[in-house]
């Protein structure tokens, strides 16, 4: 029982690190059919400015985190201008090399800045401890991955279903022609929409740092990981990915505690057999 | 520039001049030779630009002429080399034995997998290749008695190569096999991409839709050409195996596949040569850079890869014709 329980409680909490990260991937993805494998970059910047920060300059961890999310947005707006526009029109073999070299370059910029070591990004101590449900005794920082997650989730949910904001981008990528000739700045619904996914990234890799450790060559290891959030969950859904997310989460924690020795190999078959039979995901439209 | 050097018409003898047949292919094997006598104590690095050149033709059958966008090339790389290396380690050290097994291994795990992969496309199929990639190193990391693990197969002895011609220690016999090995690998790629079924693959890769109103078995052939692409990855693979008597986990590295697409796009897909070229570029570079700041060599390369991406997405090849278009361009405008 304990042991279900365990799987169950890292898996949701791995889970919803997973969501926030690939969320943006899925919004630029199915919305503006972007392939983006430079996504996790913004999460290793949100993290790597979060260590500097807390470890170098002596911040506290309330004033860091969010601090460091706005670093990463303001980076996020700036290749946006410089360089994403450019990718949003080449063809998916060019964006995805492109985003590649990206990657790349973030890499070797973060390499040469903090070296390749661990990144840590130490949790205050009111996160440390650990809380008694009565049934079950668990890390603060599980619950508050999982907290974040549920409110980042219907934060979006209404973002996009409700808010003008919304109907503007799903607008704008139904038909961009018509959009702007209806007086939406599709620019910048544009580069509002890959803002708000970078910000996102940021968030997951500061808050998943635990499960997910932050180094230098953290967007190339985890990017598989997240391109099969977004496949598996169906790219532009939003419920798709927070499904394929919790799903993905809790299969590998249970794979990896039941199975250590084939995991891996059960997680990526099951991967496959599913995208074998639903290419576009489990609540993908295309 | 004077107004006669921009006439369609000496544009057009400036490029059938340079359409000798096999040209390129002439040229490019006087500079293999050339390079075994320039560069003499740096064969073992020429040998590894030709596994990689050998490498990055595979791919461009399968996405240059078929269209196949994979991230997933390196499964069929491992694979091969992680085949005749066993196979050099439990049966047989004859290195041409070794590669046929290198072959078919390649082309057994193409086979099976496309018949899942070349069902999809886009992004899932992105995916599954690299799924695919992720499955195979996982197994060779868990199968650990046999394939060493992470500690990689070591105790790959190679026997003299058709019996006469010893692997050597600065690698000249290396050299001259792997050259070999590489043209003829080449010469089947050029008939392959010039047959029946390499001239139906182009098809597909402009519009599958059209392909199947003629009645082209699309998906079969879409699985062959990726079947005989894997047969020349394995042999890649293999190459390196012998070559380097060493196999280990890095050849299932994403990151394997990732620089062989980029090579690709640097020369230029659907050329043969192209690939050559990109490789040569691609690798001079990584050396160059990595030799000079062993830690910033990934930002070079990035920076490479996004200024062919933006300024020459043809690749290196492309440059001429850019050019060229662009004068004629120029020309009726001005008409």
């Amino acid at each position: 029982m304990s042991l279900l329980l365990n799987i169950a409680v890292d898996g949701i909490a791995y889970g919803m690190i997973l969501f926030m990260i690939s969320v943006g991937l899925s919004v630029t993805m199915g919305l503006m059919r972007v392939i983006n494998l430079a996504h996790g970059a913004f999460a290793l910047v949100g993290g790597a400015v979060a260590h500097t920060l807390i470890l170098r300059w002596g911040l506290g961890y309330y004033v860091a985190v969010p601090l460091a999310i706005a670093v990463t947005i303001g980076s996020a707006f700036l290749s946006e201008r410089l360089l994403f526009r450019r990718i949003y029109r080449l063809g998916e073999l060019q964006q995805v090399l492109s985003t590649i070299g990206i990657t790349f370059m973030v890499i070797a910029a973060v390499n040469k800045l903090l070296g390749s070591s661990l990144l840590s990004i130490p949790l205050p101590a009111s996160l440390q401890h650990s809380l008694d449900l009565g049934f079950r005794v668990l890390p603060a920082h599980r619950l508050v991955v999982i907290l974040a997650g549920i409110a980042v989730t219907i934060g979006l949910v209404l973002t996009l279903d409700r808010s003008r904001f919304g109907t503007r981008l799903r607008a704008s990528v139904d038909n961009r022609n018509i959009a702007s000739s209806l007086g939406i700045n599709t620019d910048r619904i544009y580069a509002a929409t890959f803002c708000l996914g970078a910000g996102l990234a940021a968030l997951g890799g500061i808050l998943g740092s635990e499960l997910l450790p932050v180094d230098a060559y953290y967007p190339l290891r985890y990017m598989v990981l997240f391109l099969i959030v977004v496949s598996v969950g169906g790219m532009g859904s939003i419920t798709g990915s927070f499904a394929a997310a919790l799903a993905l989460g809790v299969l590998e924690t249970a794979s990896r505690y039941l199975i250590p020795d084939a995991g891996t190999i059960v997680f990526f078959a099951l991967v496959m057999a599913l995208l074998a039979f639903r290419p576009a995901g489990l609540l993908g439209k295309a | 520039m004077t107004s006669d050097l921009q006439s369609p018409d000496q544009i057009r003898s400036w490029t059938t001049a340079v359409r000798v047949p096999l040209l390129p292919e002439a040229a490019m094997l006087t500079c293999a030779v050339a390079a075994f006598y320039a560069f003499p104590y740096d064969l073992a690095l020429i040998t590894r630009f030709l596994v990689m050149i050998l490498f990055v033709l595979s791919l461009d059958l399968v996405l240059g002429y078929a269209g196949i966008a994979t991230l997933g090339h390196a499964a069929l790389y491992g694979t091969g080399a992680y085949a005749a290396g066993l196979f050099a380690v439990h049966v047989s050290g004859d290195p041409l034995t070794g590669l046929a097994v290198g072959a078919i291994a390649g082309a057994v795990l193409a086979f099976v997998s496309g018949l899942l992969l070349m069902r999809s496309h886009g992004l899932t199929l992105l995916m599954l290749s690299i799924a695919v990639t992720l499955i195979c190193q996982e197994i060779a990391n868990q199968a650990r008695d046999l394939t060493g693990g992470a500690d990689g197969l070591r105790g790959i002895r190679m026997e003299p190569v058709l019996g006469m011609f010893k692997f050597d220690f600065i690698g000249r016999t290396g050299y001259w096999y792997a050259l070999a090995v590489v043209v003829v690998c080449y010469a089947v790629l050029k008939i392959v991409t010039l047959s029946p079924l390499g001239l139906s693959v182009r098809g597909i890769k402009d519009s599958a839709a059209r392909m199947v109103a003629i009645g082209s078995p699309v998906y079969w052939r879409l699985v062959t050409v990726y079947t005989i692409g894997g047969a020349i990855a394995g042999v890649a693979g293999a190459l390196a195996a012998q070559v380097t008597q060493l196999v280990s986990l890095e050849v299932y590295a994403f990151n394997l596949s990732a620089e062989a697409l980029i090579m690709l796009i640097l020369g230029g897909t659907g050329r043969l040569y192209g690939a050559v070229i990109g490789v040569l570029i691609f690798m001079t570079v990584h050396h160059v850079a990595a030799a000079v700041d062993p830690f910033n060599w990934l930002f070079i390369i990035g920076a490479l890869i996004l200024g062919v991406v933006f300024f020459v997405p043809s690749g290196v090849l492309g440059i001429p014709k850019a050019i060229s278009d662009l004068f004629r361009r120029r020309d009726n405008a001005r008409s």
